[in-house]
């Protein structure tokens, strides 16, 4: 058996296997419907999962993915609401406000993690001023979009499907996402090689801040109003759905469709467990139980892998 | 001197602190100078023995980290209340439970890193959610008062000082000799700057992190117990605010994220900074949104201030 292949295949056996689980237990969401209701809130995990992913390519942290997708949410609740023109104007400040971070971490040579620590606060001081508490309306476009019913298959398998194969394509397969992951993999080769790392990583921040913004707009297609702590599980679900996906905190190793599918898989196990019907007081352990087992999993794999 | 006293990294943890400390008493002209530094003292010591223990695990290398720290904190509460169950003669026996508890799950923690080489991040956020569950469960809707000398304890004050302050102090000095005397301590240095080249002088790593694993678990399950004595019994949340501060004092306080470099002092200049300067901002009666802002600015202020690691 090929080892190898096994293990970037075991993100997509997991998905199924807990996809299974749940068809089992509840066989009424094996249908358009059902399928819809569960995953549909997938969408915005896997996007805020994808702008993680970016981060974590160019080996630092984004411990305010959460925050900062709640911020958009408020901003599109209420600025994007009134004036559809300002509100892309404030979006876009967002995203340039990423790559600002990304320069500013790259030439300090600051530590990710404790700059994106400071930065949740300043995105959810921001927010709790824009709505002090949940409120605001979502754009009319947006909410439509969100709830597009799509033919055949469920829209929130389709959009997974895309962002996954577009970043995968853009990030494994182009010669720029060589650059990127080398970015992780060797910085000192890639500065030798003639690359700017400062442009590498503003350019990956940016691309994290584009994701937060896409996250934040469908998470608020999908709620209808802006809250700020809308989005504080974000954080860690995004780095764990990475990590599910088969990506790896240093070095480069990331896996873009891997990490759509981690990001489901969170998302699918969260209403798997609702239909067990286990204990409330255990919703939380058993979620990192199921971390747990597929990681330890991972590492069964990987283990003959390393030997050789 | 000065300029070596510069290039120390707690120093500016301490003028931080420092710093914001004056401009909230300038603007009180002066009221309350001394209250507000005997608040900072007694909050910030349960940051300090839970920064502590995160600064041994953040040494031991790039990527380890204690997220498990909230949950045992909570664990370690809810289990020294009910075993305690208001009573004084069974304190010692609530102590050995909570603590027995909080270092079993940091014994978990490096199993799940060692064992199934799952990196510290996602292997203590994992165990954290167990952890929690097991809390939620087992203190389940009860609100137990601790036993008075506990709470006693936890509060007391001589000339405006704190008690737990001054046991902290000593645990801090402790902790320092420990990292710069000891085998134990000296590892952890060694192998957060070097883990290959440590292995080769015949360290053991594994052994190393695993004591610190347990070491950081076992101290938030200390300020666990000693939270819950402060607070008048446990709350399921109460470790909650704990995950940002324990990591925030560390890396303000001068210790290195890559590893390898630890250091006390600057760990008591950043819990005290991050409590005067909330202080600080209630004085000035900022909004909530103005307080979170500024709190994060000021973050990154100190980390950009104190500069990053040196280009290597």
């Amino acid at each position: 058996m090929n080892r190898r292949l096994l293990r970037q295949a075991l993100p997509f056996l997991t998905l199924a296997v807990v996809l299974a689980a749940t068809f089992y237990v509840q066989p009424r969401t094996m249908s358009y419907f059902g399928l819809n209701l569960m995953l549909q809130y997938a969408v915005p995990i896997a996007l805020a999962t994808v702008a993680q992913m970016f981060i974590i390519t160019v080996n630092d942290l984004d411990l305010s993915i959460g925050p900062f997708v709640g911020l958009v949410s408020c901003v599109g609740a209420t600025l994007m609401y009134g004036s559809p023109a300002l509100g892309l104007l404030a979006m876009l400040a967002l995203i340039a406000c990423y790559g600002a971070i990304g320069a500013l971490i790259h030439i300090r040579n600051l530590p990710s993690i404790v700059v994106t620590l400071g930065l949740s606060f300043v995105w959810l001081g921001i927010s709790v001023m824009i709505l002090p508490s949940p409120g605001g309306k979502a754009p009319d476009w947006l909410k439509a979009l969100m709830a597009v019913q799509t033919p055949w298959v469920p829209f929130p398998i389709i959009a997974a499907v895309v962002i996954g194969a577009v970043v995968q394509l853009a990030l494994m397969y182009s010669s720029w996402g060589v650059v990127a992951r080398g970015a992780g993999g060797n910085p000192k080769a890639l500065t030798r090689a003639g690359w700017s790392m400062l442009r590498t990583k503003v350019v990956m921040y940016m691309l994290a801040g584009l994701f937060g913004v896409l996250s934040g707009l469908a998470l608020l297609g999908l709620t209808t109003s802006g809250d700020a702590h809308v989005a504080d599980r974000y954080t860690l679900y995004s780095i764990a759905g990475v990590i599910l996906g088969g990506g790896e905190f240093t070095g480069g190793r990331v896996s873009p469709m891997g990490a759509v599918v981690g990001a489901l898989t969170l998302a699918l196990a969260g209403s798997f467990l609702i239909f067990l019907k286990i204990s409330p007081d255990w919703q939380i352990g058993a979620q990192g139980a199921i971390l747990i087992i597929v990681l330890a999993l991972r590492a069964l794999v990987s283990y003959g892998e390393q030997k050789r | 001197m000065m300029g070596k006293l510069l290039r120390q990294p707690w120093v500016y943890s301490f003028g931080a602190a420092i710093a914001v400390w004056l401009a909230t008493i300038a603007y009180t002209e002066g009221q309350g100078a001394g209250a507000i530094l005997t608040a900072a003292l007694s909050f910030a010591t349960f940051t300090i023995i839970v920064g502590l223990g995160q600064m041994m695990v953040i040494t031991t290398g790039p990527g380890n980290v204690d997220l498990s720290i909230p949950a045992t904190i909570t664990l370690s509460g809810v289990i020294a209340m009910k075993v305690m169950d208001e009573d004084t003669g069974r304190m010692a026996i609530g102590i050995l439970a909570a603590l027995g508890a909080a270092a079993a799950v940091g014994a978990f923690n490096y199993g799940l890193i060692r064992l199934l080489r799952i990196p510290p991040i996602i292997a203590t956020l994992s165990s954290s959610f167990l952890v929690l569950s097991t809390a939620i469960s087992y203190g389940r809707g009860i609100r137990i008062k601790p036993p008075e000398p506990l709470a006693q304890f936890a509060g007391a004050q001589v000339l405006g000082i704190p008690i737990m302050a001054v046991a902290v102090l000593a645990l801090s000095i402790a902790m320092a000799v420990v990292l710069s005397r000891t085998v134990y301590g000296r590892s952890v240095l060694a192998v957060g700057q070097n883990s290959r080249a440590a292995w080769l002088a015949g360290l053991n790593a594994g052994r190393t992190r695993f004591v610190t694993y347990v070491l950081s678990a076992f101290l938030a399950g200390v300020c666990g117990i000693l939270l819950s004595g402060f607070s008048r019994g446990a709350a399921l949340n109460m470790g909650e605010e704990f995950l940002l501060a324990s990591i925030a004092t560390v890396v303000i306080g001068g210790t290195s994220v890559a590893g390898g470099r630890a250091n006390v002092p600057g760990i008591w200049g950043a819990a005290l900074f991050m409590y005067l300067l909330v202080t600080m901002l209630n004085t000035f009666g900022a909004s909530a949104g103005v307080r979170l802002i500024l709190t994060g600015l000021m973050i990154i202020g100190v980390i950009v201030l104190a500069g990053g690691e040196e280009q290597r």
